[in-house]
């Protein structure tokens, strides 16, 4: 016999996956269609009414994209970039998030908003005075002077969110293996930084990704050594159309791949943690 | 093997003086309990010995040396936290051998006193799960086979038993102890329970306001507190405080206690003890026990009469709250008294009730300082 309370509990599932449906439709659905297009022969995207499955698979497009000129030294550019950027703002942000979670020092709470502060300023202003400073500096046109940049635009997230983990690892646990024959940094490498490792991951592929998806300062600060968006962005509007969609595609492909190979490793690394 | 002394240890946070000037001496392998309400800093003084706190002055020395500029890994100390403070991303048999692993020990020492350990604890059999995958109970095992099994000189305790469930607790109590003479390590134990302390420790501590206010055996301080806050603190239901007049009558010094003077069981007025003459016409306070005040439902000599408020079955006994009545309907004004008596005592709340206080169980308080009256000094 039939429970009457199942019958609501199954309706309310499948409102439930309804909506996940539709979310995941509106996230997926302009994403299906730059992958469709870049994964078409080019005179597909002129093609109406379109297909809902690729009626041929090709690569043609995307190697089309690959060869153009200066596509693969902006797409090495971007990843050296995007490293740096991810190497400064953990090396930078973390010791800073640890110190915010840990330690209560006068003007704890004025250094959070100052950090935040930063950010209000457009980098549309930063970067005129920054590229004179950066050719003054002999830094124009370099990796450095834009994972500089990006590392500036990352680190208020990169230390609020490492603070926000290192608070989240109860200090007691520190402290125990203090009592254990650690000495401080014993305890930090052995105990908090474990525990923090997931949330530090995460904050890891939000400054890769920051700095792989930033246009502007890029396009301002380099003129012969473009990253990928400055490169796609600068040639755009001579460009074709199926250049534009494999471009498109190229650049979310691999901050997509990284969120998916990283997201169960930040999903099941220890079950829970416990508290 | 090791002496603990503290000499004059300070520490304040900020504006709040969390440690006040404590000077104590542990014995050898004395197990000594830190007992007060939450708040009286007995956790900062705990955290001091551990050197998770640094004093504002004073020193301590562990068997002999002076620790109190070392870091935790250098006094040979292990503690166990109220959080238990288990490590999430290590299995249990990893958590234990935590403290061996920092030293490095071979692999076939640290299994075998791992296992003896765990063993103690009875956790062998949780050795390869992760802490997230035992209980509560279990994971406040891990924690103490953790401290034990460094075999340290000193072994600390936070309020170790609270975060479990009261069964839980009661069984753990007596397995602790049984523990913790196997192993002889000077103890230092922090509650705010009372009946936890009174069954562990050979010595309590009591804290109040971040100053010991007295430290004696656990019967000492339970038969005999040195101030009212104590025997208030101290003992289920507390210690009862009588508020009496000291008066000349027959020639020598009587307490009046709501107009009527304490009598022995004969009838005659008590003597009030030698030296009470210098405080003739002042009050004090009698502390006495529920325990020692025997309730008779028939007027007898000496008693004082009184009436029911509540009566609390408990089981084993019954517990009552009355009031001391100066004639019937007349309440002296003092405050309610607990008694306790027989299961079987037949009382229905409301009649009055006759009560004959044990001369020799009586604690005098001095009701300006709190403190008890030294009866052997005056």
């Amino acid at each position: 016999m039939r429970q009457p309370g199942s019958l609501r509990r199954r309706s309310g599932r499948l409102l439930l996956y309804g909506l996940a449906l539709i979310l995941s439709a509106w996230v997926l659905f302009p994403l299906f269609l730059i992958a469709f297009t870049a994964l078409s022969p080019r005179p597909a995207v002129y093609a109406w009414p379109k297909t809902l499955v690729p009626d041929t698979f090709s690569l043609d497009t995307l190697v089309f994209f690959l060869n153009s000129h200066g596509v693969l030294s902006a797409t090495l550019n971007s990843i050296g970039v995007a490293l740096i950027t991810l190497v400064l703002s953990l090396v930078i942000g973390a010791p800073a998030g640890y110190a915010l979670a840990r330690f209560v020092f006068p003007g704890r709470e004025t250094f959070k908003v100052l950090i935040l502060t930063t950010r209000a300023f457009p980098i549309v202003i930063l970067s005129i005075p920054l590229a004179v400073t950066f050719i003054q500096w002999n830094l124009y046109d370099t990796l450095i002077a834009v994972a500089l940049v990006h590392t500036a635009l990352a680190l208020p997230f990169a230390i609020l969110v490492t603070g926000s983990i290192f608070v989240s690892v109860p200090k007691e646990l520190e402290e125990a293996a203090l009592t254990l024959g650690c000495n401080r940094l014993q305890a930090f490498v052995r105990v908090a930084l474990p525990l923090a490792l997931p949330g530090l991951a995460a904050a890891a592929i939000f400054t890769f990704v920051l700095s792989w998806n930033e246009v502007f300062a890029a396009t301002i600060l380099t003129l012969r050594n473009r990253t990928l968006p400055a490169h796609v962005l600068t040639v755009l509007n001579e460009s074709p159309l199926p250049f534009r969609f494999a471009g498109g595609f190229f650049m979310i492909a691999p901050a997509l791949v990284f969120i998916f190979v990283i997201r169960r490793y930040l999903l099941n690394l220890w079950g829970r943690v416990v508290k | 093997m090791a002496e603990i002394r503290l000499q004059g240890v300070h520490k304040t946070f900020g504006k709040v003086t969390a440690v006040n000037n404590v000077t104590l001496t542990v014995r050898d392998q004395e197990f000594i309990v830190l007992l007060g309400p939450s708040g009286c800093g007995k956790t900062t003084l705990l955290r001091c010995v551990a050197g998770l706190e640094y004093p504002d002055r004073g020193r301590i020395a562990i068997d002999g040396q002076d620790v109190t500029d070392r870091p935790p890994r250098q006094r040979r100390i292990a503690m166990v936290f109220q959080s238990y403070a288990v490590f999430p991303h290590l299995t249990v048999f990893e958590n234990v051998a935590f403290g061996l692993r920092m030293q490095k020990r071979p692999d076939d020492e640290v299994k075998q006193r791992v296992q003896a350990a765990a063993g103690l604890l009875q956790i062998g059999d949780l050795l390869d799960r992760y802490p997230a995958q035992v209980s509560g109970g279990q994971r406040q095992r891990v924690a103490v086979a953790r401290a034990i099994v460094m075999e340290p000189a000193v072994l600390l305790m936070d309020e170790p038993l609270s975060n479990l469930d009261a069964l839980l607790r009661l069984q753990m109590r007596a397995e602790l102890k049984r523990l913790l003479q196997e192993i002889r390590a000077t103890t230092i134990y922090v509650t705010h329970d009372q009946v936890e302390a009174l069954s562990l420790g050979d010595r309590i501590a009591v804290m109040k306001d971040g100053a010991i206010i007295q430290s004696d055996t656990p019967l000492k301080v339970y038969d005999e507190p040195a101030t009212v806050f104590v025997g208030g603190f101290i003992g289920n239901p507390p210690m009862n405080f009588l508020k009496g007049t000291l008066q000349m009558a027959d020639g020598q010094v009587v307490v009046s206690i709501g107009g009527q003077f304490l009598r022995s069981a004969q009838g005659q007025a008590l003597a009030a003890p030698p030296g009470f003459q210098a405080r003739l016409g002042n009050t004090v306070l009698l502390g006495i026990r529920a325990e020692n005040i025997q309730a008779r439902t028939e007027p007898v000599p000496g008693a004082l009469p009184a009436r029911v408020l509540v009566v609390e079955p408990l089981g084993s006994h019954l517990l009552l709250t009355l009031v001391l009545e100066r004639s019937e309907g007349v309440q002296v004004d003092s405050e309610s008294l607990k008694v306790t008596t027989g299961a079987d005592f037949a009382v229905e709340p409301q009649p009055p009730l006759w009560l004959l206080l044990e001369p020799a169980k009586i604690r005098w308080m001095d009701p300006q300082s709190g403190r008890a009256i030294n009866l052997e000094r005056v």
